[in-house]
């Protein structure tokens, strides 16, 4: 089977965000970036899936700027076949994101989309579902456990109450959660063989996809400070704390 | 202008969740109603035309709607949402799975997990595991807003008297079908909507160690939670952990145990009215956000604690 990876260049997630002065966003400048990393987890799942034979040919895709190419230079580096990568500067919604994916699916025909069930820069946990829904495919979301069945695929879903299982047809969109797997870290004659590996260039209007922002962002500000409190003695002291002054127990 | 509300159930019970998704879009502004799509589910469409400030219940019935299906559902949503200025829903995982699939449907660009409306077409949503705020305006012509329910309180049960539509189903999509489920079964209140959390981290060492918190717990009515650094310890199951991936709590009181304080997991509670935390490493973070901390041995304070609370009669409220 031929799966597709989109993968998103995001700032590392060690990285403590700063708010800018004029509130206009978050400061991305001379910040370190990386790949998302639910994205992560869904790479190793499909190079897991070639290597152990299911999955055939491992197609990584990411829309962003000219360094998004650093994020899928590292989705090669853990086992991707080759990559597309389409170029567009500036804020991208998960809507565009998932019609642009769309047309590329169109080409590129796989039978899976594997992608982390959220970006950590706007958590918007849209993309997956928005691509499921404009192909008309099954969609298995927060998936901790993929199993491949006659025709289909079981997906076991994290939700609220503990884990859920579902059966999918393929083709599906599958996105991933935390405890699917540990991605690996690339090695260093992997990472020269990705240097080789051949990374197709596109753009939104190749793709025949408006790509205007829906959403009007009008100020990104600090959330509100939590002030630190005092240091209790004694676990006497806590309790009398929580009974008689905050009066919560 | 008129608002739909999705209503999360299990097709016996209407869902608390619900309650919050109702107060946010009365924010917004307009009536209130409620779509109850299901199977057999009569008795949440009746509890649900009770909700305070609900207009009218439309009641989709079909089998393809048992399981909540996304595939089935979001289709339903984007045949009525036309009829409405917003659709809403709680951002559980219930919401968060089918929503977008129905904004796509709708060619809208969904607002995720919003915590405040300012206006009918302005929401401030966490950005940046609650980093950052960001307040966006939509421009859609129909808006779909899941909300984050802790930071709205709950719309009264009682006192609505709304009338129950039946509307036609959209009928199984045919592409997915629902095989089990393994939820975890506890005496105690639901993480996400328990007064009292007490959580557990790395620090507890093991998943057996958990019984001391949960003795504290029972005594409290407190539900039990972890950090995502004790869940993937393998100490208790993925559905405990508190933080951004996890479930996002603001109970009464948050009592960290053994928890450091990272970034991620204080994304999760950090709207808890009083914080509390016992630690033994003084330096750790989660003591820049406690409103009382405690720097102690967990395994003598926990017992301790435990003790003290028997001892002064506190109880459960």
């Amino acid at each position: 089977m031929k799966v597709l990876v989109p993968v998103k260049r995001v700032i590392d997630y060690n990285v403590k965000v700063r708010v800018k002065a004029d509130q206009s966003g978050v400061d991305l400048a001379n910040v370190k970036m990386s790949m998302n990393p639910f994205d992560e987890i869904a790479v190793e799942e499909a190079v897991r899936m070639k290597e152990a034979g299911t999955a055939t040919d491992v197609v990584a895709i990411s829309l962003g700027p000219e360094q998004s190419q650093e994020t899928l230079r590292t989705a090669l580096a853990m086992g991707a076949d080759r990559a597309i990568h389409v170029v567009h500067d500036g804020e991208l919604e998960p809507l565009a994101v998932a019609k642009m994916l769309q047309k590329v699916v169109e080409e590129e025909k796989p039978d899976l989309v594997l992608l982390g069930k959220q970006a950590i820069d706007d958590d918007a946990n849209q993309t997956g579902q928005m691509l499921a829904g404009l192909l008309g495919w099954a969609q298995g979301t927060f998936v901790s456990r993929i199993e491949l069945s006659d025709g289909g695929l079981k997906a076991t879903r994290e939700v609220d109450g503990g884990l859920e299982t579902v059966a999918l047809k393929t083709p599906a969109i599958i996105t991933v959660d935390l405890r699917l797997n540990e991605p690996r870290y690339a090695s260093l004659p992997n990472i020269m063989k990705a240097r080789k590996k051949e990374i197709a260039k596109k753009t939104p209007a190749d793709l025949g996809v408006d790509t205007a922002p829906r959403l009007k962002t009008l100020k990104v500000t600090e959330p509100p400070k939590r002030k630190g409190g005092v240091k209790v003695a004694s676990v006497e002291e806590l309790v009398d704390k929580l009974h008689n002054d905050a009066g919560v127990i | 202008m008129v608002i739909l509300v999705y209503a999360e159930h299990d097709n016996a019970e209407l869902k608390p969740a619900t309650l919050n998704a109702v107060t946010a879009a009365k924010a917004m502004g307009g009536d209130i109603e409620l779509l109850v799509a299901g199977d057999g589910c009569d008795k949440v469409a009746e509890a649900a035309s009770k909700v305070a400030g609900v207009a009218k219940v439309l009641l989709a019935k079909d089998a393809a709607y048992k399981d909540q299906l996304a595939e089935n559902v979001a289709p339903l949503i984007a045949k009525l949402a036309p009829a409405y200025s917003h659709v809403v829903a709680p951002a559980t995982t219930t919401g968060k799975n089918i929503m977008p699939r129905a904004a796509a449907l709708l060619d809208t660009q969904q607002v995720s997990d919003i915590i405040e409306v300012q206006s009918a077409d302005t929401f401030v949503r966490p950005i940046y595991a609650g980093n950052a705020m960001a307040t966006v305006q939509s421009t859609d012509p129909i808006k779909l807003i899941t909300v984050r329910t802790t930071t709205f309180e709950p719309a009264e049960e009682s006192g609505g008297s709304a009338s129950i539509e039946a509307v036609e189903a959209t009928g199984d999509a045919g592409l997915s079908r629902f095989e089990g489920a393994a939820l975890s079964s506890s005496e105690r209140p639901e993480l996400t909507t328990a007064r009292i959390v007490i959580s557990g981290g790395r620090g507890m060492q093991s998943g057996d160690n958990f019984k001391l918190l949960e003795e504290v717990a029972d005594i409290l009515g407190a539900a039990v939670g972890a950090s995502r650094a004790a869940v993937d310890a393998g100490y208790v199951p993925n559905d405990y952990q508190v933080g951004q991936t996890g479930k996002v709590v603001a109970p009464e009181l948050y009592l960290a145990v053994g928890i450091s304080g990272a970034i991620q997991h204080l994304a999760g509670m950090k709207d808890s009215k009083v914080i509390a935390c016992i630690n033994k490493d003084e330096e750790a973070p989660i003591f820049q956000v406690a409103d009382y901390g405690l720097v102690a041995d967990l395994f003598q304070a926990v017992p301790e604690l435990r003790d003290k609370l028997n001892e002064k009669g506190i109880k459960a409220r």
